[in-house]
């Protein structure tokens, strides 16, 4: 009743704050989404590269690079270290327990936070370049930052041109397909490496999106910068239902739509439970729908025939 | 065109496939029969690069297969019709078929369409929409679309109405009637016989006996093959 009440009287700041963060959180559980999607991997390092993206920008923003300098440097850092992660580590334990890989990632995590503490410190670098968007735009009498509008626009926009793409192209339907029954892809002629290559790099494009739209946000950098966002968006994609990409990316929205909203209506003294109580939503949701918030029923019986 | 030389297939302590030696040439069909477990499927992974040859050699056009991944031995030009079909149910029938030309230049779905018109009728819908016989003819068609040389098939007649097994075993006549060599392992094994220019018999991984289309009316013989 309460939630209601403040829902309807929350002021528009809010809502726009919360389309925001579900965007983002959504181009984050699409990134790690397209990863499982044909490695059967959960890539906890994922909010590692994001963290490297940001120091790309801060690192920009320090020698007073022009801003497209820094979203270049960004793209380039994440993406090198998104293929690099595939080719040192994925590639060679393709082949072990899903178990084995996982706790590959955890490792990698630790190692990429662990050299950003050695290499930056732990005090943080700035990286305000884009911070002119937490100005307000006043649409109709009502202010709303710029960046809740850019950011949901962004990733709106990203998930179109990825729908399109794994619609519309070959190696999108190879991908597809390669996330349905990977071995009978493969005897079909599609390219493993191609195939694991391709989903590694989008993956890699949009940590580096979500480094730029997060760092507006949050322009202090530090070693677990994103930890806490990858952690709610893997619960948020478990609640989605974590073995299709749909399922998946409305989970990582919903849970930032969550946190957003909450985090802006409650007041501060709760707000700091938040995660517990997004925590405790995601075990009562699994409890009653194991395979998903968003998981279609029937499924496995169809798979079976 | 396809020549296996003593082939050993293991799976772990189970000798699967034990000094398998045939061969498979453009416009025939050669058949594998024997009792579940007899190695027929190892032979046809063995082939296609899913499970390794323990020892043996396999080539086509006299070049070695052994050691390579399965998507380039699919793109050398072998296409394997794999046990329960395995069409992806989620994809609509047309995207089944374009994932067939993938690997392959000289691809395109017509004939395909040709050979199977119920696939064309359907092919905007998806694919586990479809009846499990549509599906068999589906799952051949996606492995010609590609215009391979050697068509490699596992029990494609599995769960199949008796007026769907003439569909699929006519199907395979006209395959071969267009040059293409085909690989067949079945359970129906006076079918096979018949329709085969020579079928194989495996017992326990070993060829045990080769019988010619002749043997298809000698029930006997096929019977003691069964339980040589």
């Amino acid at each position: 009743m309460t939630l209601t009440a403040t829902f309807l009287g929350a002021d528009w700041q809010t809502v726009a704050d919360a389309f925001g963060l579900g965007g983002i959180y959504a181009l984050m559980a699409v990134g790690i989404g397209l990863v499982f999607g044909v490695l059967r991997l959960v890539n906890f390092a994922y909010g590692q590269l994001v963290m490297a993206g940001a120091y790309a920008l801060a690192f920009a923003y320090e020698r007073g690079w022009p801003v497209w300098g820094g979203i270049l440097l960004c793209f380039g850092v994440v993406v090198v270290l998104s293929v690099g992660m595939d080719w040192v580590v994925f590639r060679p334990l393709r082949t072990q327990t899903p178990a084995v890989m996982l706790v590959a990632t955890f490792a990698v995590a630790f190692l990429l936070q662990s050299i950003a503490l050695l290499w930056f410190g732990s005090l943080g670098k700035i990286a305000a370049s884009l911070s002119s968007l937490n100005q307000p735009w006043t649409i109709g009498g009502v202010h709303i930052r710029e960046i809740s509008i850019v950011a949901a626009a962004v990733a709106a926009a990203c998930l179109v041109v990825l729908v399109l793409l794994l619609a519309r192209t070959t190696v999108g339907l190879q991908m597809r397909a390669a996330a349905l029954d990977f071995r009978t892809a493969r005897l079909l002629g599609v390219r493993a490496n191609r195939v694991i290559g391709s989903a590694v790099l989008l993956s890699g494009l949009l940590a580096a999106t979500v480094a730029v739209l997060m760092t507006v946000q949050t322009p202090l950098v530090t070693p677990d910068f994103a930890l806490r966002d990858t952690i709610l968006v893997l619960a948020g994609v478990v609640l989605g239902g974590m073995n299709r990409l749909v399922s998946a990316t409305l989970g990582g929205f919903a849970i930032g739509f969550a946190a957003g909203f909450l985090g802006g209506a409650l007041p501060t003294n709760q707000s700091q439970y938040l995660p517990s109580f997004l925590f405790a939503a995601v075990i009562v949701v699994l409890l009653i729908r194991p395979g998903g918030l968003f998981a279609r029923g029937g499924q496995q019986a169809a798979e079976r025939v | 065109m396809l020549e296996l030389d003593g082939l050993d297939v293991r799976h772990g302590a189970v000798h699967a496939v034990r000094g398998l030696s045939l061969s498979v040439d453009r416009g025939e069909i050669v058949g594998l029969i024997g009792a579940n477990g007899a190695g027929k499927s190892s032979t046809l992974h063995a082939v296609m690069g899913l499970v390794p040859a323990a020892a043996g050699d396999v080539r086509l056009h006299g070049r070695s297969l052994v050691g390579r991944a399965p998507e380039d031995v699919a793109r050398a030009g072998v296409a394997l019709v794999p046990e329960g079909r395995r069409i992806f149910a989620e994809l609509t029938v047309e995207e089944n078929l374009r994932l067939g030309v993938a690997g392959r230049p000289n691809g395109d779905l017509a004939r395909a369409y040709e050979l199977f018109p119920v696939v064309k009728e359907f092919r905007r819908r998806p694919a586990g929409a479809l009846s499990g016989g549509q599906q068999q003819q589906l799952a051949i068609a996606r492995a010609l679309v590609g215009k391979p040389e050697l068509l490699l098939l596992d029990e494609p007649s599995l769960g199949l109405a008796p007026r769907l097994v003439d569909v699929v075993f006519e199907a395979l006549e006209e395959i071969r009637e267009s040059g293409i060599a085909i690989l067949l392992v079945e359970q129906r094994a006076q079918r096979t016989v018949a329709l085969a220019d020579r079928s194989h018999v495996l017992t326990n991984g070993r060829l045990t006996l080769t019988l010619g289309p002749e043997a298809a009316g000698d029930s006997e013989t096929l019977v003691a093959a069964y339980f040589a």
